[in-house]
Parts: C-alpha cells; structure tokens; sequence
C-alpha cells in the first residue's frame, strides 16, 4: 500500500443505543481506490460519513494526512469538505435552480475563485465527463446518467485528495452507471485521487483496486478469513 | 464437477464403505447433483485405488458376490482438503462445482469451517477475475463485443457471488440437511 492517506482508529458511533460502527478500524493508501460492501444497514454510509468529516465518530479518531480530523472544529471540518475531499451521493446533490456549469462551479466559488476562472475549469472537466454540450442546462432537462456526470464533475473540480461515494450508480441504469464510474476511476486515476466508494454492488465494487466488507458495523471476516486484509 | 472429489468427501464422511453405499451416499446427500451412473462409479474407484487416494478395507459377501469395502488413505485425504482450499477457476456456468465444494465440504468435515473457508476464497477469486474484466471498461479502446463480453461474464460472475452470500447465510440449515 502507498502512504496512509486517510485511517480510522477504533471508531464507534451510535444511532440511540443502537451501534452503527464497532470498534472499526481501517487504512486508506494515498490513490488507492477501495470499496466499501455489505448489507443494508451495515454502516457502510455511517463510515463514509465518519471518515469525510460530515459525522463525528462517539469514539476513536479518524486521521487525514496523518492528522487527527475527529475533534477540529466545525470551520475546519468545513474547510476540509470543501478543498480537500470530494463528495459524490446517490442523488439529489446538484442544486436544480443552477445550470450544470453554474453548479460545477460552485466549490471553487465558495473557495473564493472568480467565476469566470471556475468556468473555465468547469467546462472542461464537463468536456471531459462528456457533457460538455450541457453546461447551459438545468438538471431537470438532464437524464438520471447526465446529473451524476455533472455532480461528478463537482465533486472533482477542486481536485480533491480524497473523493468520497456513496451508491454513486445507485439511481442509474447499468450503462449509465457503468459511465459514470469508469469516468470516476480514470480522472481518479489522472489526478492520483483516492477514493472511498461505498457500494451494496459488486459490480461496482470491481472497479475498486481493494474491497472492504462491512456486517454488523465491522469489517467482516467470512469464514474466518478477513476479507479486507487490512488493519484491524 | 469431480466425482472423484465428490467420493473422496463421501467416503471422509462415511468411513468405510463399498460401492454401492457410495453411490448411495453420492445421491442422496449431494441433493441436485446429476445421480451418478454405476459404469461411472466403478471406473472413478479404480482410478482412485490406482492413484493411492483410497485402499481396499475389507471384502464383504451378503448373499451374493463378495463386496469390496474402502477407505480414505492418506493421500485420499491430502487430495481432497486440497481440493476444498482451492477456488474453481472463475468463468461462466460453474455453479454446479461451486455447489458441489460446498456439499462435499460439509460432509467430509466436522463443522462449517471449511465450506466458509471454500466460500471466502472462492468470492476472492470472483472478485479478482471481475477486477481482471473490469478493467477492460476502464482502459479504454476496448471494442463493443469486447464490453459486451466482459459484461457477459461479469453478470455471471455476479450472480454466483449473490449465491455465495445466501450460502454463507443458510450453511448452518444446509449441514444440517447433508449430514442428516
């Protein structure tokens, strides 16, 4: 494995009394592309989240660059959502008032781009995704395959250390699913991009260089064989 | 499938046996698996004695001819772990020996360990084989009937790991069915 780029450390985190990750722990290499499986319900999602910043673990630590992210503070974990992790959710994550461009931009303006500069970028990583010809379209005049391509390109237009994705062809069909993740795995691939996709798909696992399996909120170790293979 | 391994599993559960148990043995437990003709059966056990995996046990005469009883060697037993570590090459249509593994794994051992083992190795072996033509989508320059193939094979491959979880899931109901 390369450098650690991302580790959870013994994190817990509880729904009320019911347990969504036990005693998890786990290391991300810098460009690794590792999925995460299991059942519904798992804490496979609840990991993502952990690991992103977006929840913060009852226990453990979670480390990004070999610094500890689990209890900096709210602007940090903002700050580091925005620049250095990218996020990719089954839907609904491109705001549908805002034109593809318009929404593509968006992180680089809340980072302070100008604009113009973003579009530029913008654009170019829609050409890239193959949708270049619909920067100037909302949402709504997009099929289910076009809007993941353009919160794709969102989620990577800051090029981000780590792209965190959660059922990113959950809502598609088989051949806009599979676009859309072998679009991921090369601007990945380019950008030397970790990425963290969490998946109940094994086909979609497959585009993964490692896969991690969840039950119960820990990783699984079927038939005594741990499938991760990885820190525990 | 390996009616060899198949017997060799038999006969780990059984103890001594001769051929006519075996094959009954083969039928009844390993349930879905084609019945094992007779021809087939007597030509696998002198492959087997010749091989050194089973050895005559003792002769039996109930009315008629004398009956030949055997048993697991050594080697026999070598062989068939070995057999229940490894993972079936991943390709389409090898649901009948993947079922086959698993069968035989929880007859011819004590608990579930080994068949779990089996189901573990061989979800890896899926998974790098659906790596392997996953790979194919994302290198690009791939033709049509190339990603039509691999979509072919990856679907199967898919349907065989879906199995292999509701496996994992019921191996403790299917032990108990094979071993009664």
């Amino acid at each position: 494995m390369n450098d650690p780029i991302l580790e959870a450390k013994n994190i817990e985190k509880w729904y009320g009394p019911t347990p969504a990750l036990r005693d998890m722990s786990l290391v991300i290499g810098r460009g690794e592309i590792v999925a995460v499986t299991g059942p519904s319900g798992c804490g496979k999602s609840t990991l993502l989240h952990c690991l992103s910043g977006i929840l913060r673990p009852d226990q453990g630590s979670v480390q990004f660059q070999q610094r500890d992210i689990t209890n900096v503070s709210e602007a940090t974990r903002s700050r580091l959502r925005r620049t250095a992790f990218g996020v990719l959710f089954q839907f609904g994550q491109i705001v549908p008032e805002l034109t593809a461009v318009e929404n593509v931009t968006l992180p680089l303006q809340l980072g302070g781009s100008r604009f113009r500069d973003a579009a530029v970028r913008a654009q170019r990583l829609l050409d890239r995704l193959g949708v270049g010809d619909l920067a100037g379209k909302r949402p709504g005049e997009m099929s289910g395959g076009q809007q993941q391509r353009v919160a794709l390109a969102r989620a990577l237009v800051t090029e981000p250390e780590v792209l965190f994705a959660d059922e990113p062809t959950g809502a598609l069909d088989s051949l806009a699913g599979e676009q859309v993740m072998v679009e991921l795995v090369r601007l990945a691939g380019d950008h030397g991009t970790t990425v963290l996709v969490v998946t109940h798909n094994v086909q979609v696992a497959a585009y993964a260089d490692r896969e991690i399996t969840m039950r119960d909120g820990q990783l699984e170790t079927a038939g005594q064989v741990t499938v991760a293979g990885e820190a525990r | 499938m390996s009616t060899t391994h198949a017997l060799l599993g038999i006969l780990a559960g059984q103890g001594i046996s001769h051929g006519y148990e075996l094959k009954r043995e083969h039928d009844r437990r390993l349930l879905g698996v084609k019945p094992l003709a007779f021809g087939q059966m007597y030509t696998t056990l002198a492959r087997m004695l010749r091989d050194g995996y089973i050895a005559e046990a003792a002769h039996q005469r109930v009315g008629g001819p004398d009956r030949v009883a055997y048993r697991l060697t050594t080697d026999g037993r070598v062989e068939l772990d070995n057999w229940l570590s490894e993972a079936v090459p991943p390709a389409a249509y090898i649901s009948a020996q993947l079922f086959v593994k698993v069968l035989v794994a929880l007859v011819a051992t004590p608990d579930e360990a080994t068949a779990r083992s089996f189901l573990a190795t061989q979800r890896a072996a899926h998974l790098a084989r659906m790596r392997e033509l996953t790979q194919v989508k994302t290198a690009g320059g791939a033709s049509v009937t190339e990603l039509a193939v691999a979509d072919y094979l990856l679907n199967h491959l898919d349907a065989d790991l879906r199995w292999m979880a509701t496996t994992l899931d019921r191996i403790g109901q299917l032990r108990a069915e094979v071993q009664a």
